[in-house]
C-alpha cells in the first residue's frame, strides 16, 4: 500500500492533461475514473483479457499493466479519441462492425476496434489467420470472433478496391 | 418485411464509440466502495474477526460482519416445491460461523475508493479454525465424509430417479451394449465485465435503488424487497448496459446483498465490481458432473434402452432463488431425447461440497445430456460395424412421432433432427472426409469428424417456478405508448445483454405495427419502468416478449385503424397501415399519416367519437400454457486435428445445423449460435476450474482458466431449418443455448474418431493436452 503521489502531465484524446495521482494508480482506471473515460473496459487487470487496451504514444498497451505515472509526458488515445488522422479507418472499422454484429455485449469492443486499427495500420492487407492472430490478444466472449474478423477483412478489402483520399 | 430482416442493432453504435454505459461507469454522490473479505480456506470455522486495524486506515469508513448485517438482511434458503426433499440448507450474506467454499466473503469494508477498501480488507484480521475440504462428490457422499450443514445428517442434496420401460430386460437381450464413465468438469460463464453492482438507500422514503449488470431486474426487486424487509415498490433496479452474462446474472449472489445491506446501514451509496479472481472464486459455476451411461443396441442399431447415473454437486449451498437442481434434473431428462427410446432408466444425486455454488449457465444440462448419447451412439456404431450417422438417423424422433413427450418426460411439439442431419451432410461431405482422413493418417496427420444431435430446451413455461414456488416471472407482458410525434415507445420485461432482443422486438413493433423501424424505440432494463416480466436468460426472450409485443403492436394497430376510420368515414377493415401511413387496402391511397392520428388523439381526443377505442397506450401479455419448454433442435458436426505427440485438438471446421422456428433476425441468431459454439468448443478443450485437494482454486487467473481465442477458433458454419411453433403467432423459439449445447458432444466423438486407430478413447472434458496423451497411453 502506498499513498505517494506523483504530478504526471500528459495528452489524452488530443487534450492536455496535469493532474496528481497515487503511483500505484493504473493507466485504465486513471483514464476511467479521474477522466471519465469510461471506453476502455476492465476486464482481469492482469493484462490478459484485452478490454483496457489503449493506445499509448502509438502503440497499443494493456490499460491495467501500465501505470499512470508511466504516461507521464506520453500521448494517449482510448477508443473516445481514435481515428484522429487515419484517413477513415477507425470510422470504417466501426461502421462495418455495425453492420456484421461484429460484438454483442460490446465490453470487449473499443479494445478489439483499438488492436483491429493496429493491425491494418501495419498490414492492410491481412489474411484471416493473421487477423485471428492478431485478434487473440482480445478476449471476446459472446461472438465467437467470426463477424469481427469478417468485420476486419471486408473493412481491409474495402480500402484495397477504393482507397480512402 | 421487417419480422426476419438482417437488421444491424442500433444500441451497437454507441458501444461501437466507447459511450456504452455499464455499472462501473456510473459514480454516484458520496459513493462508497467495497471490497470483501473472503476466506483463504475451502472449509473453516471462523473465530474472531479483528476490524481495528482497517478501521484505523484514513478513508475506511465501516468494517461489518454478519452480525452487523443482521437488523438489515435476512438469510434464505434455495428450495424448490416441485422436488421436495431436496435440502436446502441456510445461507446468509456474509458467512456466519463457517465458510463452505475458498472464496465466501465474512466481512465488507466499505472505504472511499476501491483501493482503500481493499487495502483496508487486508488489514482484517480472521482467527480460522480449518475443517476438512469436501471436494469430490463421491468422497462427500462417502460416509466418513465432514458433513457440510450442521442441520443435514450427510451430504446428500437430492436424489431422483426416472423409470420408463423396462431398461433391465431391453439391456439383458441387446446384440451390443455401449457403456461409458463421463466426466465433465467444472467451468462458468466468465463474462468479460465481472458482477456488479451499485446500490442506494434513501432513508426518508425507505427507498432502495441498484445499478446492477443483471439479466432479471424484476426478480431482483422482488428479492431484495423481501430480504431486506423492504415494500416492493420502493425498490427499483436499473440494469444498464450489461457486458456478457451467459445465465452468470440471473442469480441472486451474496456479494451483491451485502453492497445492499451495507448501503442500507450507512445511508450512503455503495459500489461493489467483482475482481477476475473473485469473480473466479464466488461465481455461480456449472457442470461438475460424473456420469456412467449405457445404451443398448439391436444388431441393426436400434437403440433398445438408455440408462443414465448422474452424480454432480451444488457447491456449498443451493443456488438462490433457483436452486441448483437444473443442471441434474436436465440430464436425466434430455439424454437420448432425440431418439425413439422406450427404456429408459436415469438415476441423479446431488451432493454440497466446499466449491461455489452450482447455477445456471448458458445451456444448463443440455451439453452434458448431448455428449452422453452421441458418445455411446458411435461406441455403440463402431462396435456393431454400423455407419454412425445411419444409427442416428434410423433412432430419430421423425415427423410422424410429433407431438410426442420423451421417456425423459419432456414434451416435443415439432422437432426436425432429420432434416437438419439431410442438411448438414449437404455441407460437409462425410465419404470426402473420410477419403482425405485415411490419406492424411497415412503422414501421421490425425483428423476426425464428430456428429452431435441436440434438443434445446427454450421459453420455460410458468408452471416450473410458478409450482417451486419462486417469484420469477414465465409471463411477458409488452406496453407500448404512441408518442405524440407518432413514433412508438416499447417498454419490455425481456433484457438485452448483447444478444440483441431488443432489436428483435423492435422488429415485431415495426413489422405488425407498419411503421418504420426507426418509429420503434425499446425500453428495457427497470423495474420501475418496464412491466413486470422475467428479463432474459433460457433463451426465452424471442419467444416470450417477441409474442407479447405481437399482441401489443396488434392491439395499437387496431386502435389506430379504428380511429382512423372514424375520422375518414370509412370501414377500419378497408383500411391498412403501410411505413407510417395509414392506407387505403383497394385503392392503396395513403388517406393520413399514423403521427396525424397520435396528434388528433393526444391534443384534439374530441375529435374521436365516443364509442370508438381511443387507447394510444396499450398493453398485452403472453406465457405459455401446460408446457414447460418450447423445444428446438439441432445437429452439429466437428472436425479436428489431434496432435498426437502434443495432445493438442485444433478445431478445423465446425457446423450448426438450427432449428428455432421462425427467425426475426438472422444476424443476430447466427451470432447467438457462434458465440454459444464456441463457448461449447471451450468447455470441451479448455475451460476449467480446478481445485486442489485441500479446496485451493487453481484456475484463479486467465493465466490458468483458458478461454477460447480468434487464433484457435474455426468459422462456425451455420444453417437453418425453420419450423415454427405452433403455440404463438410468431412462431419463435429460443435460440441461445444451440451452440453450447451440441459443440462438447461434436468435439468429443470428433477426437475420439481421431484416436480411434490408436485404440484409443477418452470420455473427460475438457479434452486437455495432459489427459489426451495419458489416453493415449504417451504417459
Amino acid at each position: 500500500m502506498s499513498s505517494k503521489s506523483r504530478r504526471i502531465t500528459l495528452t489524452v484524446n488530443g487534450e492536455a492533461v496535469a493532474r496528481d495521482v497515487p503511483v500505484r494508480l493504473n493507466l485504465v482506471d486513471f483514464l476511467r475514473h479521474d477522466l471519465g473515460f469510461t471506453g476502455s473496459h476492465v476486464g482481469c487487470e492482469q493484462g490478459a483479457c484485452g478490454a483496457c487496451t489503449v493506445v499509448l504514444d502509438d502503440q497499443t498497451v494493456r490499460g491495467c499493466l501500465v501505470l499512470a505515472v508511466q504516461a507521464d509526458g506520453c500521448v494517449v488515445q482510448t477508443i473516445e479519441g481514435a481515428g484522429n488522422g487515419d484517413n477513415g479507418l477507425m470510422a470504417e472499422l466501426q461502421a462495418m462492425f455495425h453492420l456484421l454484429n461484429a460484438l454483442q455485449c460490446g465490453f470487449c469492443t473499443p479494445g478489439m476496434l483499438l488492436s483491429a486499427h493496429e493491425l491494418l495500420q501495419a498490414n492492410p492487407l491481412p489474411s484471416r489467420e493473421e487477423i485471428r492472430d492478431y485478434l487473440s490478444g482480445n478476449f471476446c466472449r459472446c461472438t465467437g470472433y467470426q463477424a469481427i474478423v469478417d468485420a476486419v477483412a471486408a473493412v481491409s478489402r474495402a480500402r484495397r478496391e477504393a482507397p480512402a483520399a | 418485411m421487417t419480422i426476419g430482416a438482417e437488421v444491424p442493432r442500433d444500441r451497437a453504435k454507441r458501444l461501437l464509440s466507447g459511450r456504452g454505459r455499464y455499472v462501473d461507469d456510473i459514480n454516484l454522490p458520496r459513493m462508497l466502495h467495497l471490497a470483501l473479505v473472503r476466506s483463504p480456506h475451502a472449509h473453516a470455522r471462523i473465530g474472531a474477526i479483528d476490524r481495528a486495524d482497517a478501521l484505523a486506515l484514513p478513508g475506511i469508513v465501516a468494517v461489518l460482519t454478519a452480525a452487523d448485517l443482521e437488523t438489515a438482511v435476512s438469510s434464505w434458503r434455495a428450495a424448490h416445491k416441485l422436488f421436495p426433499g431436496m435440502a436446502a440448507p441456510e445461507q446468509s450474506a456474509l458467512a456466519r460461523d463457517v465458510v463452505r467454499w475458498q472464496g465466501e466473503a465474512v466481512a465488507a469494508v466499505l472505504g472511499e475508493s476501491r483501493a482503500v477498501a481493499e487495502d483496508g480488507a487486508e488489514r482484517v484480521s480472521v482467527d480460522w479454525r480449518e475443517l476438512p475440504a469436501v471436494m469430490d462428490a463421491n468422497q462427500a457422499l462417502a460416509p466418513e465424509a465432514a458433513v457440510l450443514h450442521g442441520d443435514m445428517a450427510n451430504n446428500l442434496a437430492f436424489a431422483a430417479e426416472i423409470t420408463a420401460g423396462d431398461a433391465e430386460a431391453a439391456f439383458r437381450a441387446a446384440a451390443h451394449v455401449a457403456e461409458e464413465h463421463f466426466r465433465f468438469h467444472r467451468h462458468s460463464g466468465v463474462s468479460l465485465e465481472p458482477r456488479g453492482i451499485i446500490a442506494e438507500f434513501e432513508p426518508g422514503e425507505s427507498r432502495l435503488t441498484v445499478h446492477q449488470s443483471h439479466q432479471t431486474p424484476h426478480q431482483q426487486q422482488d428479492l431484495y424487497a423481501r430480504l431486506l424487509g423492504l415494500p416492493e415498490h420502493k425498490v427499483r433496479v436499473i440494469c444498464p448496459d450489461v457486458g456478457g452474462a451467459f445465465g452468470l446474472k440471473h442469480h441472486l449472489m451474496a456479494d451483491e446483498l451485502v453492497a445492499c445491506a451495507a448501503a442500507r446501514l450507512l445511508c450512503r451509496p455503495v459500489k461493489y465490481i467483482a475482481d477476475r479472481l473473485e469473480s473466479f472464486l464466488s461465481d455461480v459455476h456449472c457442470r461438475d458432473h460424473e456420469v456412467h451411461a449405457r445404451m443398448a443396441f439391436s444388431p441393426t442399431g436400434e437403440i433398445l434402452a438408455l440408462q443414465v447415473d448422474d452424480l454432480f454437486n451444488a457447491g456449498a449451498y443451493g443456488q438462490y432463488p433457483r436452486s441448483s437442481i437444473a443442471e441434474g434434473n436436465q440430464i436425466i431428462r434430455l439424454t437420448g431425447a432425440p431418439y425413439r427410446h422406450a427404456n429408459y432408466q436415469a438415476n441423479l444425486r446431488m451432493a454440497f461440497l466446499n466449491k461455489s455454488i452450482l447455477g445456471h449457465i448458458r445451456s444448463v444440462g443440455h451439453p452434458i445430456a448431448c455428449a452422453v448419447a452421441e458418445r455411446l451412439i458411435d461406441l455403440g456404431a463402431s462396435r456393431l460395424g454400423l455407419d454412425p450417422i445411419a444409427v442416428r438417423r434410423r433412432n430419430y424422433l421423425n415427423e410422424a412421432d410429433f407431438p410426442t413427450t420423451s421417456v425423459g418426460g419432456v414434451e416435443f411439439e415439432n422437432l426436425s433432427f432429420t432434416a437438419c442431419l439431410d442438411k448438414a451432410l449437404e455441407i460437409i461431405d462425410v465419404a470426402q472426409f473420410r477419403q482425405e482422413q485415411a490419406e492424411l493418417r497415412t503422414r501421421n496427420v490425425h483428423r476426425g469428424i464428430g456428429v452431435a444431435t441436440f434438443v434445446e430446451l427454450t421459453a420455460i413455461g410458468p408452471e416450473y417456478y410458478g409450482e417451486g414456488g419462486q417469484h420469477i416471472s414465465a409471463q411477458e407482458t409488452c406496453l407500448l405508448r404512441l408518442e405524440a410525434s407518432g413514433a412508438v415507445r416499447c417498454y419490455t420485461g425481456a433484457t438485452d445483454q448483447g444478444q440483441g432482443i431488443d432489436t428483435g422486438i423492435q422488429q415485431v413493433v415495426a413489422g405488425v405495427l407498419g411503421v418504420p423501424l426507426s418509429e420503434v424505440e425499446v425500453i428495457s432494463g427497470d423495474s420501475a419502468l418496464c412491466p413486470m416480466g422475467g428479463g432474459s436468460w433460457g433463451s426465452r426472450g424471442a419467444a416470450l416478449a417477441g409474442e407479447a409485443a405481437l399482441r401489443a403492436a396488434a392491439t395499437l394497430r387496431q386502435n389506430i385503424l379504428a380511429i382512423a376510420a372514424s375520422l375518414l368515414q370509412k370501414n377500419a377493415t378497408e383500411l391498412t397501415i403501410e411505413q407510417g401511413m395509414v392506407v387505403d387496402i383497394a385503392t392503396t391511397y395513403a388517406h393520413m399519416a399514423v403521427s396525424e392520428i397520435s396528434r388528433i388523439g393526444h391534443f384534439q381526443p374530441y375529435s374521436i367519437p365516443g364509442d370508438v377505442t381511443a387507447d394510444l397506450t396499450v398493453v398485452e401479455r403472453y406465457a405459455t400454457r401446460g408446457r414447460l419448454f418450447l423445444a428446438g433442435n439441432g445437429v452439429q458436426i466437428a472436425i479436428v486435428e489431434v496432435d498426437v505427440d502434443t495432445g493438442i485438438v485444433r478445431p478445423l471446421r465446425h457446423l450448426v445445423v438450427h432449428d428455432c422456428g421462425r427467425i426475426l433476425n438472422p444476424l443476430l441468431v447466427r451470432e447467438q449460435i457462434r458465440g454459444g459454439a464456441v463457448q461449447g468448443i471451450g468447455a470441451a478443450l479448455y475451460e476449467e476450474l480446478r481445485y486442489d485437494p485441500a479446496g485451493q482454486l487453481l484456475t484463479g487467473s486467465f493465466a490458468d482458466y483458458l478461454v477460447p481465442m480468434a487464433g484457435e477458433m474455426p468459422d462456425i458454419e451455420v444453417a437453418h431449418i425453420e419450423t415454427p411453433t405452433e403455440t404463438s403467432v410468431l412462431g419463435a423459439k429460443g435460440a441461445g443455448e444451440a451452440g453450447t449445447a451440441g459443440a462438447v458432444g461434436a468435439i468429443l466423438n470428433a477426437v475420439n474418431d481421431a484416436i480411434s486407430p490408436f485404440a484409443a478413447s477418452i470420455a473427460e472434458v475438457p479434452i486437455t493436452p495432459a489427459r489426451l496423451l495419458r489416453a493415449l497411453g504417451r504417459f
